[in-house]
């Protein structure tokens, strides 16, 4: 142990400690660092006075500013409510063409759709509502159960082949699976298929002609063109909800498809959904 | 005493044993097999060694050496982990789609190597070098430190290798199950009275503030460590387990641990660090004793406070989240007393850091301490909490304080113990050194630039409303935002993993006594012989 000696450098004492030949100066703490921590201490206390702060037997204290978060969370959700009650109250009692029609009310719904989209819908359609494999582009025209603003929002209503009574639903069979077709007729089919979506003239001598006649036609209609009232989609516009090409097409008779939407009638409320049938309407292809 | 110790080890190789063969899952028949491979060895061992582990003389200096090795290892296998997982959040292609690689299992692989292997052991070292050489006594125990450091490195291999298994009890910081937590408090009691006891015979006639700090966060995480997870397992031969809290009090028991993990285990055992090395690498006395005494008791009294503020706007009372709040604002000028009382004494010795990257290393890891601990006590104020919290701004913080502060500081350690501890003139390399400290803290600030840039932007993005009080974003929009910054953060990341490379590179060809020819000047060290260029 060394005793205290005048560092040469500061020209302050030593505590006289040494370990390990580290020794200890004397000097005070730094004025502003004493002051600061002063500082943040008051503030510490005037803040406990103003807001609730320490806990008693069966209550606390409360502050004199008597602050509370779940009321002030309560009113700025009670103020949103209140700014937008008009607004919905009116969305309510118009019908769709009428909301399309009144400039407020559709800012309004595009900007509510918009909205319950991006939380609701971008998931499986992309938050550009382009889609993605097996989830039908809202943006363009070629729609599977009719793109007339009603039925956009039937379909987000009831959902396509979901839990209620309502939903859209239709089957395709499994050609290939359940021994309908062969697979070599299964082949000639998606050829056919594919020239049908090119528009292209061999179709007309190709040999899936005959057999897209008798099993095709009822739902697809001759040429191919779709029936919305079915969901059966267009084939010849070359727009493809499951990749495209020949051995998607060639998967697609042998298995069937079954997609899947929800339906939103029992989660989402009457006006959000109004809102988002404006909406998708809105997007470009609506009929 | 030598029977007796026999005799302990000998039945837990038992009781392990009989665990690993009754066990009623995969994991924990692994982990019962790991452990009594642990006393198998450790009955070898204590037979080979036995002479070695009764003297009084001399310093134990073999532990240290062990000590610097684990941890140089742990550091660079976490920060390669988070390498990994900062690759997954950019490209999430990267999970593999595998349950073992997935970024919920690696996750904590990366942070509980990072803080509790790489972190840990540089503070099991630390400790026993700067309390063996301030207090000028053996470490007590005889082979008890050695007890220390392999339970302590079984500790981090079974909570590793249960993460990847899919044992966890889901506590940030806190995932090892019951059994693991229960072998942790035996190492850690242990790794206190070994502490204790060299205090105890110390022949300083005072205790040298490096060990108040590092006596605080081994006292203080015990009683963490404990408290956060009891629990009572479902059976006594499976993994898992039940946690004693539940609901609000959970969450809060849960910040309350998580905060003082940072603030016991990565601050207060860390300024011990700081206040040995940073002295005896400038060669200067601490600032002001006075200053680390009140710096040291406020430090200690406010940190335990601070919890709350990890649970603003949440089911926690407001009162609670009040105090959490101002405290962690009380704690502001504490948490700098360290830094400026670090910074302050190297006046007089401001030349060496031209000279001297170790010490540089340290300095900015002072600076780095500084600026993380001003953040800190912005974040915990609720108002601005309510932008930055769940946002990768958080991510920033902890980071400056881990890579720029925690992390720094211990480089600076490894640097200053290597050379001593292998009996060699210096460094293999003061160049390398100069190379890690430039590559690691371009690494530091591209990080924590990126993030908090993200996480500013992704706040913004979840509060943003339009006129109408829509929301204006959707969840997986502000994701994709995010996509630029992860690629950056990765970079960054990527850097500080090629610096830890450099260190290990630098660090084993001093183990090895071998010396680069530098023309550098180097501080407390030979002249470098004229011939050799710096290149």
């Amino acid at each position: 142990m060394s005793k205290k000696q005048i560092d040469e450098f500061s020209g302050t004492e030593t505590t006289g400690h040494d370990w390990d030949g580290i020794r200890e100066l004397n000097s005070p703490m730094p004025r502003w660092w004493v002051w600061t921590y002063y500082a943040t201490i008051l503030w510490a206390v005037a803040y406990w006075i103003a807001m609730p702060a320490w806990p008693l037997l069966s209550d606390y204290t409360r502050g004199l500013l008597g602050h509370s978060q779940r009321a002030q969370l309560s009113d700025q959700i009670a103020a949103v409510k209140a700014g937008q009650a008009d607004l919905i109250a009116r969305t309510a009692k118009a019908g769709l063409t009428e909301i399309q029609a009144d400039p407020e009310l559709l800012e309004f719904a595009l900007a509510g759709g918009r909205s319950a989209f991006a939380v609701n819908c971008s998931q499986c359609h992309g938050t550009g509502a382009s889609g993605s494999d097996g989830y039908p582009n809202l943006n363009d025209d070629d729609w599977l159960w009719g793109g007339t603003v009603a039925q956009i929002e039937a379909t987000i209503q009831y959902g396509i082949r979901a839990d209620h009574d309502d939903t859209r639903i239709s089957e395709m069979p499994a050609f290939g699976r359940d021994e309908i077709l062969n697979p070599q007729q299964v082949d000639e089919v998606a050829d056919y298929v594919m020239a049908l979506s090119r528009d292209d003239d061999l179709a007309e001598s190709l040999p899936g002609k005959a057999l897209f006649s008798e099993n095709c036609v009822d739902c697809h209609g001759a040429g191919g063109k779709g029936n919305s009232e079915l969901g059966a989609p267009n084939l010849a516009n070359g727009i493809w909800l499951y990749e495209g090409g020949k051995p998607a097409v060639v998967d697609t008779i042998t298995h069937s498809r079954s997609g899947m939407m929800p339906a939103w009638v029992s989660r989402l409320d009457q006006v959000a959904i109004k809102q988002l049938a404006v909406y998708v309407h809105s997007l470009g292809g609506g009929e | 005493m030598h029977i007796l110790s026999m005799l302990m080890l000998a039945l837990g190789a038992a009781a392990t044993v009989t665990l690993a063969l009754q066990a009623s899952d995969g994991v924990m028949s692994f982990h019962a097999g790991l452990m009594a491979l642990f006393f198998l060895a450790g009955i070898v061992l204590l037979h080979r060694r036995r002479s070695k582990w009764t003297g009084d003389e001399g310093y134990e200096d073999g532990i240290i050496r062990a000590g610097a090795i684990a941890s140089t290892f742990w550091g660079v296998v976490g920060f390669l982990v988070g390498l990994v997982i900062a690759l997954q959040l950019a490209f999430p292609v990267l999970n593999f789609d595998l349950p073992w690689t997935n970024f919920g299992r690696l996750r904590p692989l990366h942070t509980s190597a990072v803080i509790f292997a790489f972190g840990g052991n540089v503070l099991l070292m630390t400790s026993f070098h700067v309390v063996q050489r301030t207090c000028r006594a053996r470490l007590a125990g005889g082979w008890a430190p050695w007890f220390v450091f392999w339970g302590y490195q079984l500790f981090i291999v079974m909570a590793a290798t249960g993460y990847v298994l899919g044992v966890t009890q889901s506590k940030e910081y806190a995932e090892p199950e019951w059994y693991v937590d229960l072998w942790l408090t035996l190492v850690w009691v242990v790794y206190l009275l070994v502490f204790l006891g060299t205090l105890w015979k110390r022949r300083e006639p005072h205790i040298y503030v490096a060990n108040w700090f590092y006596l605080a966060f081994i006292v203080t995480v015990a009683m963490l460590h404990i408290i956060n997870n009891l629990a009572v397992p479902v059976s006594w031969t499976g993994t898992q387990s039940y946690g004693l809290w539940a609901g609000v009090q959970d969450a809060l028991t849960q910040w309350w641990y998580g905060h003082n993990a940072v603030g016991f285990f990565l601050t207060a055992g860390f300024l011990g660090i700081m206040y040995y090395y940073v002295p005896k690498r400038a060669e200067r006395p601490i600032y002001s004793y006075r200053l680390s005494i009140v710096h040291f008791w406020s430090l200690i009294f406010l940190y335990i406070w601070a919890g709350p503020h990890h649970l603003h706007y949440t089911a926690l009372p407001e009162w609670s989240q009040t105090l959490g709040m101002t405290f962690s604002i009380i704690l502001w000028m504490p948490s700098w007393g360290g830094m400026v009382n670090g910074l302050m004494t190297l006046s007089g010795a401001w030349d060496k850091l031209r000279t001297d990257p170790v010490l540089r290393m340290m300095v900015v890891s002072l600076a780095f301490y500084g600026m993380s601990t001003f953040e800190g006590p912005l974040m915990a104020i609720k108002e601005v909490n309510a932008l930055s919290h769940y946002t990768d701004w958080t991510i920033g913080h902890v980071h400056s304080g881990a890579l720029g502060w925690v992390a720094f500081v211990s480089f600076g350690a490894l640097y200053h113990i290597v050379p001593i501890m292998w009996a060699r003139q210096r460094l293999y390399s003061m160049v390398l050194v100069n190379v890690h400290f430039w590559i690691s803290t371009i690494g530091i600030l591209l990080y924590i630039t990126a993030m908090w840039v993200s996480g500013i932007l992704q706040g913004l993005m979840w509060r943003a409303y339009d006129h109408l009080g829509f929301l204006e974003y959707s969840f997986v929009e502000t994701v994709a935002a995010m996509h630029p910054f992860y690629v950056i953060r990765a970079l960054g990341g990527l850097l500080f993993v090629i610096g830890s490379l450099v260190m290990t590179y630098n660090l084993w060809r001093t183990m090895r006594g071998d010396l680069r020819l530098e023309a550098s000047p180097i501080p407390s060290a030979e002249p470098a012989p004229a011939m050799g260029a710096a290149s």
